[in-house]
Formats: structure tokens, C-alpha cells, sequence
């Protein structure tokens, strides 16, 4: 949810980042890295916030300055992060983080079933959620949100209107860097304490899936993220109870249901006119 | 005060065309030679043992080969739809479920078909692959959805189809519970050409592939209606040209040739189905695509470099103990300079004057 | 008279001096003097191309001029841009809208100001402010879900709320029915009371001498009047603005031709997209061996009948449109060509060949049914020859026809489309706009070229602004406004006078063009 939330602002702001997988892997392995030096799991996030924008900041130069074609950028980036990633986190198979804590609010916990489910978990799930909420009233309410959307939409209206739209979409890009960066320093640093090349596992493709079933508004990012990860759970414990169905094919739900929800809003092509910004992907050349 | 400015070419530049991978190369070799460094290994034999040392045996250049060849067939097929406008980034899957279609006739049909398999099954790695490219390509021209993420999200679709195959039904009575097939024997195998390597069906296919995709996109119309509707769509309506053929056509091409790659990876080098079939040979063949800018002829010489990559980063990791990764940088750090690169070949840089907006 | 500080003494609100904007191959303002006063209504009258465009977004900061000097209430000012405009007070209302279609109004209007945090109170204000002027708007809808007449409210409301003290408005009422058109004239006249100036930009002359009190006519890229539009006569302002330059093209006999090569019927078609033209009954008769033109303001339909004709837009009905008497309105352009028909498209780079290829490649863009693809294979022999005899015949001006389309000047690409479209024998040839933006050379050979085909019996049909071309050239001549087409008139019987005032208003109703000659 950190890196789709992260990405949702960098394509609403009209540029669309296919490096998440990598900006996401790279923050996992800085985040390992440093919590591990620092033996502090915030430092460990901040630094890999940074890592994250510093890649992100590649592909913006790439993308907003040389203007390179966004989607090869954006694979380059991920191929990148990758090799990068595994590169640097050679020193680091094998070892582990101590666990970082769940929030524990005395009282409201300890109410049965739903305390622990709601209010049991370790602080990057509410940080998580509430980047979310945020980005959804910033979004909508601020004034510097309604800018970025509406470079996403027209970037030729926007430059007409005197708006800075490499800068903002500069700006937006590496926001979303750090994000993918936070996102895969959890995966390392919370919720499986260690190091493992690749060990993103193609969720920095889902978050990109997940911008879109989303069509691009952050209350159904966060709906339809906790679908993800219920079907990513779903599939381990259906094993426990033999279900019928195989596994692999509960995994695949995930990934058919984005591609039934992008055939659905694409049909109306206003609808996605209305939806997905009108200017994602391409490529902006200011004319004096 | 001086400003470096970009100004439009009026023509492309001939030169930079040409000039622009040799640079990124260049650069990419000098980054690499960084990284070595900093990796505490000397660059000169780190260069010796990534570049040449894998092909300096002749199974080694064979290697280059079989290493490319998947590459190849998979980019040429890419290329073509990339100029016309059409992203396939599901290559990956359409490879998968080639492998898949193909290897269904190299288990259970080989005893019927006799020599007749090797054929089929290729036939039906490429309708294999061919299918799955129609999915996206179906969803495109109807319901006008992204092919991008249909492709892509395919992609895991195909890849959790291959385990759960592989772990299931098609799982090797004999394999000690290992998630694998039974090995391919009988005419299903392919064997080497060029003795003393691996060289063979795979290689020659893709050879033919450029060959036929250098064909397609300078001699015959449909290369020209490719090329008109990926440089300007409104001149291809106005020619009457039809987006949609073309959108099936490069789709289906590329997960056909796809699909061909998979069924030969997985029938030759490795000679059974396993829960991964490749090492993102996919995703890289869209690198190779974009280094060989969208040439058949480049495509080939940037394929051959990508393998050396490959196969120098196995080498070295054996001989300099560098991690497999390395091969993953160097190749991003390839993409990022040549798209840098790619800018000097539309535009010029002008040392100038700011200009006089201030004309008033 | 209506505005106080009125036009005798007093210092002018803006005032352009010598102002030269030059593009690549071009130039595109010419030494302008422009001068409005405060609460003056001033037009702005001019052809396609004229300069018009370019001259309004070098006082509103969008592009900068190369030379001259712009003075706002007397005092010069230095480099600026849409920001800084804004807050000197001017304000523009576009000709395309820079609307946000999935924001809403409120959120539009936030953008197009600096500074503004507090959505309520905008809301608040966006109220009043449509309110105080007569302008119905309700600021929490969706853009996407207004008609073009409520979306043109927005900007202006968007510019009203900045308090400007001049307003420029660009080509406002394309896009509105006669009631909204009074309306905004009605909130004009209003702002112009208070004080607010108006650069008015249009080529409507009935309106203009309905509204304004100053006009300056510009032609290729120069002044060429100044005048008071409530004295003088469409007449006279159509002749300023289209000017007597003569281009040696004889008067060529009439031609008599057998049969209807082109026949639509009753085409009726409701736009592509929001912003398009409804096509309204349309009917028309193309003789063989004749030169038919269409006239009339761009954004009355034209763009929307030339792809109904070309293909590129199915007909409603089949037979809606026919060649030679059998139905085609059901073929696409691939199907078209092959009946006959060629189409030279108002767009050189960009429609009517692709900038990146050379001129050979273009050359086959239309003419793959002439013999130069065979069994799926392209010709490259034959496509060659034909490119080169394309630049033989038409005097093509490049550096072989291996350069790129983009090399080419405009006159020359044009010549060189028009060659490809000729050579290939056309029985039906439309041609939009043929001359636009071209050197008078090149004009001459694409209007003899245009002769000559007619004269071999073909039938050629020309949609254009510039009606000295459409009566030096055609044997027949309407007019397209709102949609629809007026009865085609022998240009014998008719003049530019008439034609005119058919251009400036919707006919069939002469008390309306009589009202708004009147004021």
C-alpha cells in the first residue's frame, strides 16, 4: 500500500513509473542494512525513504529532462534496482532483525478478537494507512494537490496557466520513490526481519496493478489493497484447510481481478477519461 | 549568462543514430569499470573475465548463441510492436505458456507423434504463446484497456499456471517430490547442431525470426502501415489504415516468436518444465529491443551483447566471486545511457543566450 | 456612448508598438500597433493565420515577442508570463478551452488563480460573481458534464473573478447559440460600463459591429485598418480583411460536366467529441468537370463533413453519401480511394504526411492502390518514381525526395500532397483549406493544378476561408455555418459581399443578420 500510494501520486501527476519493483527492492535492502548498522528500525526506514527517492530522481532526470520514453525507463529501473539490490545485500543473507514491536495501547488492545485485530499490529500498518488517508486529502483538499492533478490531466492547460510542470512532476516522482523505498524497507525490516535477494517478489508490480484497479483514487487503493493481501493470505491458510481449488489459481485472482476492472472502466472511454490522468506517460516538451 | 538549451533537430541525425548505443556502451563499460572498482576487484581482469573469457572457448561462443537466442526471437517480435505504439510487457508470460503448450506435447503425445514431435510441439509452444498475446490484444481493440497491464498482469497469471502444473498434475512420479516434470526423451529432445556446443533449433529459429522481421519491416506494407501509425496515428486514419489489424498482428507476432522461445529453453537447455523456465528473459528482451533500436540488424548485435552479460556474469562469479547481480546493474545502467543518449539523436544541445522572453 | 474614460484623452490601458513575432519559416506578427482604451470594446479581425492567436499570447505572457514593446496604462512592462499578466488585469478567455474536464468547476477556477485557499469561500464568491453578471453556474459540477456554452461561462467566470481591467476573449462565440451569444454580449457591455477593456477576437463581422466600438484588421501578420465597426458594412470589413491582393489565376471558363460525381443526402451527424460541430441536414450535389467551394468561419461543421467525406467517420446510412450514384457513406478512406476519391487534409504534418518519413515514404501513403504494393509488398521501384515525379511536376523545393517531410517548407509540402493526390487521376478530389499559410507561388501552382484536374473532368470540391481563392477558382460556391449548408450558387451570379454576410450569420434569416448589422 506504501508503494501504490507513493505511485498513485507520481501518476496523477501525469508520469507513469514502472521501476516501483526496484525502487521497492533497493529500499528493502538500505533499510535491512541500515537497521541492522544502527540497530534502529526508524533509521532504517528513513534511509531507505532516501534510497528510494534517489532512484526515483534517476528516472525523473531520464524521464522529465533527457526525455527518455517513460516505459523503458521505468523497466530499466527496475532491472537496475534488481542487480542493485542483490548487489548490496550480499553482506546481509542470512542475517536478522530483532522483531519490531506490535502497538500495544493498553485497554483498547486487550478488548477480545477485535482489539488485536484493529489495534494489535506494528506501527507501519497505521503509518500505512494513514500515508493513504493523507494522500487522499491532499489530493483532493489542498491546493498544490489540485496542481498535481490537473498537470496529470492536461500538462499543455497547466503550462498555459503558467504552472512549473517539470518541477512538480520532479517532485512527485521522487515522493513516490520514497514511498516504494518505505514499502519495501517494511517488507524487510517488519515483516520478515531479513534479507533475500528479490525478495519483493513481483509486489512492486502489484502496486502498479493496484494504481489502477484502484483508477486512481486513493480510498480504493486501500480497499483494494487489503483484497490483495486477503487473497495473498487466503491462498496459505485455504492449504490448511484443503480446499479444493489450488492454490496457484487463488494467487491468480488478484491479478485477474485488475484486468477485469481495467476492461471494465476501459470500455466507457469517457469513464476513463474521467479517471485515469489524461496525460500519464507522455512525454512533456515545453514549447516558449 | 551561457545556457545549455535543446533545440529540435530538423532532421534526425544520421550519425547520432548510429552513434548514440556505441556511446551508451562506452559509458556503460566506464560505470561498470566504477562498479568493479568499488566491488574491491581489479577492472581489467573483471572486464577479462565478463567479456571475454566467457567466449573464448568455442562452447563458450556457442553459449552466445543458445544465450541470445531466446533474446532475439523474443525482441525482434517486441520491436516490431513497439514502433507501432503496441508495449507487449507480458513477453514473459507469452514465453511461459509456450513453454507450457509445448512441453503438454513433448510429455504426453511424443509416443503417437514419433518424429513428428519436435515440429508439433514447437508449433504449439508458438500457438501457446500466440493466445496468450491474444488476450491482451483481444482486450485492446474492444474494451480499449491498456496493454501494458493486461500483458503484464498475464504474466503472473502464467507463471503461478506453471507451478501450480508443475507441482500438480504434471509432476514427476519420479522426482522425489520435486517441482518438475519428467524429462523430455525421445524425439522431444532437441539435439545440438554444432557439436561441442548447444547450438541449435533455438538459434536457427531466431536467426530466421530476424531475418523475417527485417522482411516485414522494410519490404512489405503492413512494416509501412507499422511504422506510419507509430509516428503519426492521424496520417495512418487518414490513410485508412486500420490500428486495430496492426494491434493484432504485432501482439500475436510477438507472443508467437515468445512462445517459440519458451518451448525451445525449456526443451533444449534445460530439458524439462520446471516452476521457472527463465531468468527474465522477457523483461531483458525489452532492453535488447530498445538497444537495438528497433532494428532487426541491432537487435541481433545488442542480443549478443546482453548474453555475453549473461554468461559473464556466471563466469564471474565463479572465477571473481562477483554476485550474479552484477549482470542486473550493468544492464539497467546500459537502458539508462542509452535512453540518455537516444535525446541526442531528436535534439541538439545549444550553448546560448537565454532567450529574449523578455522582448517587451 | 457607453464607457466612461472613453476614447478622446486619457491614457490608453494597453498599447503594443511595433510588436514582430517571428516562428521558423514564418513570421507571424508583423510591426503591430494595437492600442485599446479603458472600457473601449475592441475587435480584433483577421483571417486564419493572420496573427491573431499569436499577437494575444504575447500580451498575455504565453509566448514572448522578439521585437516591440508592450505598455500597460502608459507604463512599459519587461518580460512576463500568464502569472504576471493576470495580475496586471488581464485576463483571457481561450479559443480551446484550458479546462480540467475531470476537476470541477470550482477546482478550474482555483487553478486559473493565484492564491486562493479557501474552496468555501471561493464557492461563495464564484456564486456572486455568476450571479452579478447573469451567468448561470453552479460551481460544485463536473466540467466533463457541462454543454461548450456552460464551459465557456467557467473561464469567463474565471477571469471575472480576478477583477481584470482587460479582458481578452478569443474567438468566443464558435461555439454558442444566438441566445447564449446575447447573453455574453449582455455581460460584455456590462464589464465595459465598469471599465474593463475588451479585445474581442473574431471573424463574426455582424457581431462585431453589434458589439465593438474599435477594430483593428490584421492580414498576414500585419495591421492593415483600423476603423469603427458600427460605421462601416460587412462589405467593407470582409474586403479589409481579406484584402484585393489579385493572384494571376485567369477566371477559368465554366465548365459544364455530365453527372454527379459526389451526392450526399440529408447527412446528418452528431459530433465525435464534445467540442465538435453537429452536422444538420446536409445535402449537396458535386457535378463532374466543376470546382465546387465551401465557405464559411472555421468551427461551423466543415472539419466534421471533410471526415464524413473522407471516410474517417462512418455515415449514418449508406447511401447518405454516394460516388457516382452507388452508395459509399458505409466505406472507410481505404475503401473510398478505391472508388475514386482523394483527399488533401487541412493538416500537412500530422494528417497529410508524417514528419519523420522522407517524401518517398509519404508518397505511398495514399497511393498504395496505384499499383505500388503488390501481394503485400511495397514497390519500392515504382513508389520511388512516383515521388519523384510528384516533385518534378509540382516544382517541389527539397533536398530530394529522400529528405524528410519535415524539411520541407509549408508551400512545398503542400505542392507536394496536392501532386500526390492529382497524380493518382482522382475521379472526386476534396481539398481543405489548399492554400493555408502558403507562399504565393505555390498557391498559384495548386490552384492551376486544381484547374487542370477539373478539366479533366473530375470533380473538385474545396472547403476555405479565404474566399478571394474560392472566387478566383470555383465554378460554384456555398457556404457552411452551424452545421449546415446553404444552396450552392453559380459564383457568376454571386459576389464576396453576398457570400459574406452568409458567412457572418445563419441564413434563411435575414431579420437576425439584419439585427445584428443594425445596433
Amino acid at each position: 500500500m506504501l508503494a501504490a500510494s507513493g505511485e498513485l501520486v507520481t501518476e496523477k501527476s501525469g508520469v507513469l513509473n514502472l521501476g516501483v519493483e526496484g525502487m521497492m527492492v533497493v529500499g528493502a535492502v538500505v533499510g535491512f542494512g541500515v537497521a541492522f548498522g544502527t540497530d534502529s528500525a526508524i533509521a532504517g526506514f528513513a534511509a531507505a525513504a532516501v534510497a528510494g527517492a534517489l532512484m526515483a530522481a534517476l528516472f525523473a532526470v531520464l524521464t522529465l529532462i533527457f526525455l527518455a520514453n517513460q516505459v523503458a525507463t521505468g523497466l530499466a529501473l527496475t532491472i537496475f534496482g534488481l542487480g542493485l539490490s542483490a548487489l548490496m545485500g550480499k553482506t546481509y543473507i542470512g542475517k536478522t532483525l530483532p522483531p519490531v514491536p506490535h502497538l500495544h495501547i493498553p485497554g483498547i488492545s486487550d478488548i477480545p478478537l477485535i482489539g488485536p485485530l484493529i489495534f494489535g499490529e506494528n506501527a507501519m500498518v497505521y503509518v500505512s494507512v494513514a500515508f493513504t488517508i493523507a494522500i487522499a486529502w491532499y489530493l483532493s483538499r489542498t491546493r498544490s494537490g489540485l496542481v498535481l492533478r490537473s498537470i496529470g490531466e492536461s500538462h499543455d492547460a497547466a503550462h498555459a496557466l503558467g504552472y512549473p510542470v517539470r518541477r512538480i512532476r520532479f517532485l512527485a516522482v521522487l515522493f513516490g520513490g520514497a514511498m516504494s523505498g518505505l514499502g519495501g524497507a517494511y517488507l524487510s525490516v517488519v515483516y520478515t526481519p531479513l534479507w533475500t535477494e528479490g525478495m519483493t517478489a513481483g509486489r512492486g508490480w502489484i502496486a502498479l496493478a493496484l494504481v489502477v484497479f484502484s483508477t486512481w483514487k486513493p480510498w480504493r487503493l486501500l480497499f483494494g489493497a487489503y483484497l490483495f493481501g486477503f487473497f495473498s493470505i487466503a491462498q496459505l491458510h485455504a492449504q490448511g484447510f484443503a480446499v479444493p481449488i489450488a492454490p496457484e489459481f487463488l494467487s491468480m485472482l488478484p491479478y485477474l481481478a485488475t484486468i477485469l476492472v481495467l476492461v471494465i472502466i476501459s470500455r466507457d472511454a469517457k469513464r476513463i477519461r474521467l479517471n485515469a490522468p489524461a496525460a500519464l506517460g507522455k512525454a512533456f516538451r515545453a514549447t516558449a | 549568462m551561457p545556457r545549455l538549451r535543446l533545440e529540435p533537430r530538423a532532421q534526425a541525425s544520421r550519425l547520432a543514430t548510429y552513434l548514440s548505443p556505441v556511446l551508451a556502451v562506452v559509458l556503460t563499460l566506464i560505470g561498470a569499470a566504477v562498479l568493479f572498482a568499488i566491488l574491491g576487484r581489479d577492472p581489467i581482469r573483471a572486464y577479462q573475465a565478463f567479456f571475454i573469457d566467457p567466449i573464448s572457448t568455442f562452447y563458450g561462443a556457442g553459449e552466445l548463441g543458445v544465450k541470445s537466442a531466446p533474446l532475439i526471437l523474443c525482441a525482434i517480435g517486441l520491436a516490431i510492436g513497439f514502433r507501432a505504439n503496441v508495449w507487449n510487457i507480458g513477453a514473459e508470460g507469452q514465453f511461459i505458456l509456450g513453454g507450457i503448450c509445448g512441453s503438454y506435447i513433448a510429455l504426453f503425445c511424443e509416443p503417437m507423434l514419433g518424429p513428428a514431435t519436435l515440429p508439433v510441439m514447437f508449433v504449439a509452444g508458438a500457438l501457446g504463446g500466440l493466445i496468450w498475446a491474444a488476450i491482451p490484444a483481444l482486450l485492446k481493440t474492444q474494451f480499449n484497456a491498456n496493454e501494458i497491464l493486461t500483458s503484464l498482469m498475464l504474466t503472473y497469471v502464467a507463471q503461478l499456471l506453471l507451478n501450480f502444473l508443475v507441482r500438480g498434475p504434471w509432476r514427476n512420479p519420479q522426482g522425489y517430490n520435486f517441482p518438475q516434470s519428467k524429462s523430455f526423451d525421445g524425439y522431444a529432445v532437441i539435439e545440438p547442431w554444432i557439436s561441442g556446443t548447444r547450438v541449435g533449433l533455438g538459434t536457427a529459429l531466431a536467426l530466421v525470426a530476424v531475418a523475417f522481421g527485417w522482411f516485414i519491416m522494410s519490404r512489405s506494407f503492413l512494416g509501412y502501415q507499422i511504422k506510419v501509425i507509430g509516428l503519426t496515428p492521424a496520417a495512418a486514419t487518414y490513410a485508412g489504415f486500420s490500428a486495430k489489424r496492426v494491434t493484432w498482428f504485432c501482439l500475436l507476432l510477438s507472443g508467437g516468436l515468445a512462445g517459440i522461445a519458451g518451448i525451445n529453453e525449456v526443451a533444449g537447455p534445460i530439458g524439462q518444465l520446471l516452476p521457472v523456465i527463465s531468468p527474465g528473459y522477457g523483461f531483458t528482451a525489452i532492453i535488447v529491443a530498445f538497444l537495438g533500436r528497433l532494428n532487426p540488424v541491432g537487435i541481433v548485435l545488442a542480443g549478443l551483447l546482453i548474453a555475453l552479460s549473461y554468461l559473464g556474469g556466471e563466469a564471474a562469479q565463479i572465477s571473481l566471486d562477483l554476485p550474479v547481480a552484477v549482470v542486473g546493474v550493468f544492464q539497467g545502467m546500459l537502458l539508462f545511457f542509452l535512453l540518455a543518449c537516444e535525446l541526442l539523436v531528436r535534439y541538439r544541445v545549444v550553448v546560448g543566450q537565454e532567450t529574449a522572453q523578455s522582448a517587451a | 456612448m457607453s464607457s466612461p474614460g472613453g476614447s478622446a484623452a486619457g491614457v490608453p490601458r494597453l498599447e503594443l508598438r511595433g510588436i514582430t513575432k517571428r516562428y521558423p519559416g514564418t513570421v507571424a506578427n508583423r510591426n503591430v500597433d494595437l492600442t485599446v482604451m479603458p472600457g473601449e470594446l475592441h475587435a480584433l479581425l483577421g483571417e486564419n493565420g493572420a496573427g491573431k492567436s499569436t499577437l494575444v499570447k504575447i500580451i498575455y505572457g504565453v509566448v514572448g515577442a522578439d521585437e516591440g514593446e508592450i505598455r500597460w496604462q502608459g507604463a512599459p512592462i519587461a518580460a512576463h508570463d500568464p502569472a504576471s499578466a493576470r495580475r496586471l488585469g488581464i485576463g483571457m478567455v481561450f479559443q480551446h478551452f484550458t479546462l480540467f474536464e475531470t476537476l470541477t468547476v470550482t477546482e478550474n477556477i482555483a487553478l486559473g488563480l493565484d492564491d486562493q485557499r479557501d474552496m468555501r469561500a471561493l464557492r461563495r464568491k464564484i456564486d456572486e460573481t455568476a450571479k452579478r453578471y447573469g451567468m448561470a453556474l453552479d460551481p460544485d459540477r463536473y466540467v466533463h458534464d457541462l454543454a461548450v456554452g456552460e464551459r465557456q461561462r467557467v473561464e469567463i467566470v474565471r477571469c471575472l473573478m480576478q477583477e481584470p481591467k482587460l479582458l481578452i476573449m478569443d474567438e468566443p462565440t464558435s461555439v454558442l447559440t444566438p441566445q447564449e451569444v446575447e447573453r455574453l454580449f449582455d455581460v460584455l457591455r456590462r464589464l465595459a460600463d465598469e471599465g474593463c477593456s475588451i479585445l474581442y477576437i473574431s471573424h463574426k463581422l455582424g457581431e462585431i459591429m453589434a458589439l465593438c466600438q474599435r477594430a483593428t484588421v490584421l492580414r498576414q501578420g500585419a495591421v492593415t485598418a483600423q476603423c469603427d465597426p458600427r460605421q462601416e458594412t460587412s462589405a467593407s470589413l470582409a474586403r479589409m480583411m481579406v484584402g484585393s491582393d489579385v493572384l494571376a489565376v485567369k477566371r477559368p471558363a465554366e465548365h459544364k460536366g455530365e453527372g454527379e460525381a459526389l451526392t450526399v443526402t440529408g447527412l446528418t451527424m452528431e459530433p465525435d467529441d464534445p467540442f465538435g460541430a453537429r452536422l444538420d441536414n446536409i445535402s449537396l450535389a458535386l457535378r463532374k468537370g466543376e470546382i465546387l467551394g465551401i465557405a464559411g468561419v472555421a468551427g461551423n461543421g466543415q472539419t466534421e463533413f471533410l471526415h464524413a467525406l473522407a471516410g474517417e467517420r462512418l455515415a449514418p446510412r449508406a447511401d447518405a453519401i454516394r460516388f457516382d450514384g452507388k452508395p459509399a457513406g458505409h466505406l472507410g478512406p481505404a475503401g473510398r480511394r478505391a472508388r475514386g476519391l482523394a483527399f488533401v487534409p487541412e493538416e500537412r504534418l500530422g494528417r497529410g504526411a508524417v514528419a519523420e518519413l522522407s517524401l518517398a515514404d509519404n508518397a505511398l501513403l495514399t497511393a498504395y492502390l496505384d499499383g505500388n504494393v503488390g501481394a503485400g509488398m511495397v514497390k519500392t521501384g515504382a513508389v520511388r518514381h512516383f515521388a519523384g515525379n510528384i516533385v518534378k511536376d509540382y516544382n517541389v523545393v527539397c533536398a530530394g525526395i529522400d529528405a524528410e517531410a519535415r524539411s520541407l517548407s509549408g508551400g512545398n509540402m503542400q505542392k507536394f500532397i496536392i501532386g500526390r493526390e492529382i497524380l493518382q487521376k482522382p475521379r472526386v478530389l476534396i481539398a481543405a483549406h489548399p492554400t493555408w499559410g502558403v507562399d504565393v507561388g505555390a498557391a498559384l501552382t495548386i490552384h492551376e493544378a486544381l484547374i487542370r484536374l477539373r478539366d479533366t473532368g473530375a470533380a473538385v470540391l474545396v472547403v476555405s476561408e479565404d474566399l478571394d481563392e474560392l472566387f478566383e477558382i470555383c465554378d460554384r460556391i456555398a457556404v457552411m455555418s452551424h452545421g449546415r449548408l446553404s444552396e450552392p450558387k453559380r459564383v457568376a451570379d454571386t459576389n464576396i459581399d453576398e457570400i459574406g454576410l452568409l458567412m457572418g450569420g445563419e441564413f434563411g434569416d435575414d431579420k437576425q443578420a439584419g439585427t445584428h448589422a443594425a445596433t
